[in-house]
């Protein structure tokens, strides 16, 4: 790109691309925000009126509204935390050289290509079923009565699934970081005097910490909107313990027809990504930077 | 203080042996260099010096006390590596109090010690910057400061000028070895190039394939190699060697002669050797010729000054009797 014309030139071949892409986002958006402003049920086709802020209104003064927003952070907040930690030891561990290296790696990064419905239905039926599941049959066969993990523990549940799904993304990420790190600055703080947790706490962790940041910007993306995991398991049950903003939407404009309403609850699901876009830059985009 | 003392140490990895039973003492206070061409086991030396391998067999005694089994920060040594090993995430001064910090000395002490380690190393004004913004010799320099703040027994250095340019390197030389004056630590340096071997050291040991092949101090190795490996080691450019009837009349299977041991003249010398020059470099204070010569092959020639020679000039060479090195077969020197 040294010239000006050249510069040009790159613009021009860019912009059918970016065109594409614009619309491919502009429309769907534009059409959320209009439809979001109108009275607009499926079961009274032909009655659309504008009615202004009152979609929205409703969507936030409905009662399910705020436990789905704190639903939403929680699962979001929660797979981070497990994924992040988790990931940086299971990597630390992956790193260390050891027989079978490679099978195991694969078997670590195996749960990443389960799709979500697949392993969700896994999940419920063979591990957390209180009276089919694995974990009551270990619970039976310690004499422990078998806990209903998806009635009792419901947002748990599905934080822990989704954990599952997402760890090896983590891992995956965190490995490779851990593979770059110069040996010899580790050698050199062993001969500085600095313990194992001190090498991990001042060399290794500052050196993962863009691979961090992108762990959780990557994952913040995909998390603030599951859906299948709790569509498969619980149903935003019992009652709406572990329905988040995607579902609450769902059951809003599939399952009662109003997609006014529905609509404007996307466009508060947008509002809130931004926020906590924002908050999550503000709080570790400077990792990102040089 | 800082005497170490190497007794059988052996190092070998799965069936290789990098390094046979080897001894070496290294007195308090010592200059020492490790040299050898690459691969000799120089590194792993310093390495297992370090604590940074464990030795397959032998003891390490530092200061009188066996060391071989203690980590590599009870040995009270301090190591400048060869990628100065910074950590990038901390500024300079945070680099330096590094050692210090991981020791829980009181921080007025650390303050004190960082200051005096920057005044004596030219980095005051760097100290909050980051590795990362400094150049190659600021960052060796930082390196050299995170190392003297722990005021070790002896300081390792693993090719510490390697990735210097030409000119930096020279400085840094003068530096580390004013440094050695001022300090009159024990240190034990690597490196591959005979220059900063020659220059700095007060012992040089010249490694080849993990075996000592010489210990002494620089002008000894010159004066009196006691192989052929070290004659053409030791010297720049390299000795010449010539095998052959002129090395039998003198009692050797070879004989070896320095450049600057060889008396070139351009007019014809009853007995001489006749050659042919290939290359000629004029440096200015020296003049270093490439001379072909029949039977013998290629023979470097160091004239002191400007001398007026060129390729394709025949020219007579006098190697200077008293300056022969004479070699066995089985390449030892031959003392008379």
């Amino acid at each position: 790109m040294a010239t000006k014309h050249s510069r040009a030139a790159a613009r021009l071949m860019i912009s059918p691309a970016v065109l594409l892409l614009l619309g491919w986002m502009i429309v769907p958006l534009a059409m959320t925000l209009y439809f979001s402003f109108l009275r607009y049920n499926l079961l009274m086709p032909g009655m659309e009126e504008w009615t202004g802020l009152t979609n929205y209104e409703f969507f936030v003064t409905d009662p399910a509204f705020f436990t789905a927003l704190l639903n939403t952070l929680l699962l979001v907040g929660g797979v981070l935390l497990i994924t992040v930690i988790g990931g940086t030891l299971l990597a630390l561990l992956l790193d260390q050289p050891m027989f079978g290296q490679g099978i195991v790696r694969i078997l670590v990064i195996a749960p990443f290509f389960v799709m979500p419905t697949v392993s969700a239905l896994v999940w419920k039926n063979m591990f957390l079923n209180p009276v089919n599941g694995l974990f009551a049959h270990i619970a039976g066969f310690m004499g422990l009565p078998a806990y209903d993990f998806l009635g009792q523990a419901p947002l748990a549940s599905i934080i822990g699934i989704v954990a599952w799904q997402w760890l090896p993304f983590a891992t995956l990420i965190l490995l490779t970081a851990f593979q770059s790190l110069d040996q010899e600055q580790l050698e050199a703080a062993e001969m500085d005097g600095a313990s194992a947790l001190s090498r991990f706490w001042y060399i290794m962790l500052p050196h993962l910490a863009r691979a961090i940041t992108v762990v959780i910007l990557i994952q913040t993306i995909f998390l603030l909107s599951i859906f299948a995991e709790i569509l498969v398991t619980t149903n935003g049950g019992p009652g709406v313990a572990s329905t988040n903003l995607t579902y609450l939407i769902y059951v809003q404009s599939l399952l009662q027809f109003d997609v006014g309403g529905g609509s404007a609850g996307g466009v508060i699901a947008i509002i809130l990504a931004n926020i906590v876009a924002i908050f999550l830059m503000r709080m570790i985009g400077k990792n990102l930077e040089a | 203080m800082g005497r170490i003392v190497l007794n059988k140490v052996r190092k070998s990895f799965g069936e290789v042996e990098v390094i046979p039973p080897l001894d070496l003492e290294i007195e308090d206070g010592e200059f020492v260099v490790f040299v050898g061409p690459s691969g000799c086991g120089k590194s792993t030396l310093l390495r297992l010096i370090a604590g940074l391998e464990d030795v397959s067999s032998g003891a390490i005694e530092i200061d009188g006390v066996n060391a071989t089994s203690k980590r590599p920060s009870e040995r009270g040594l301090a190591m400048v590596f060869q990628s100065y090993a910074l950590y990038p995430h901390m500024s300079v001064k945070k680099n330096i109090a590094f050692p210090m910090k991981m020791a829980g000395m009181p921080v007025a002490e650390q303050e004190e010690r960082i200051a005096a380690a920057a005044k004596a190393l030219n980095l005051t004004d760097y100290l909050h910057r980051k590795p990362g913004q400094l150049s190659g010799g600021q960052r060796q320099r930082v390196a050299i400061g995170r190392a003297i703040v722990r005021e070790p027994q002896a300081f390792l250095f693993d090719e510490p000028l390697s990735n210097l340019d030409a000119a930096l390197r020279v400085n840094m030389r003068l530096e580390i070895s004013e440094l050695h004056q001022t300090l009159k630590t024990t240190m034990v340096y690597v490196t591959h190039d005979q220059v900063e071997a020659m220059t700095m050291a007060d012992k040089i040991v010249v490694l080849r394939a993990g075996h000592i092949e010489q210990v002494g101090s620089p002008l000894e190795l010159y004066r009196n190699p006691r192989n052929k490996f070290v004659a053409g080691f030791i010297g720049s450019p390299k000795m010449n060697f010539i095998e052959g009837e002129r090395a039998a009349s003198r009692g050797a299977h070879t004989i070896g002669i320095r450049p600057e041991h060889i008396d070139l003249s351009v007019d014809p010398v009853e007995g001489a050797i006749v050659g042919k020059i290939g290359v000629s470099e004029h440096l200015g204070s020296d003049t270093f010729a490439h001379v072909h010569c029949e039977g013998i092959g290629l023979m470097n020639v160091r004239v002191s000054g400007e001398a007026d020679i060129h390729a394709g000039d025949t020219v007579y060479l006098q190697p200077q009797e008293h300056n022969l090195h004479r070699f066995g077969e089985d390449g030892l020197a031959i003392t008379l």
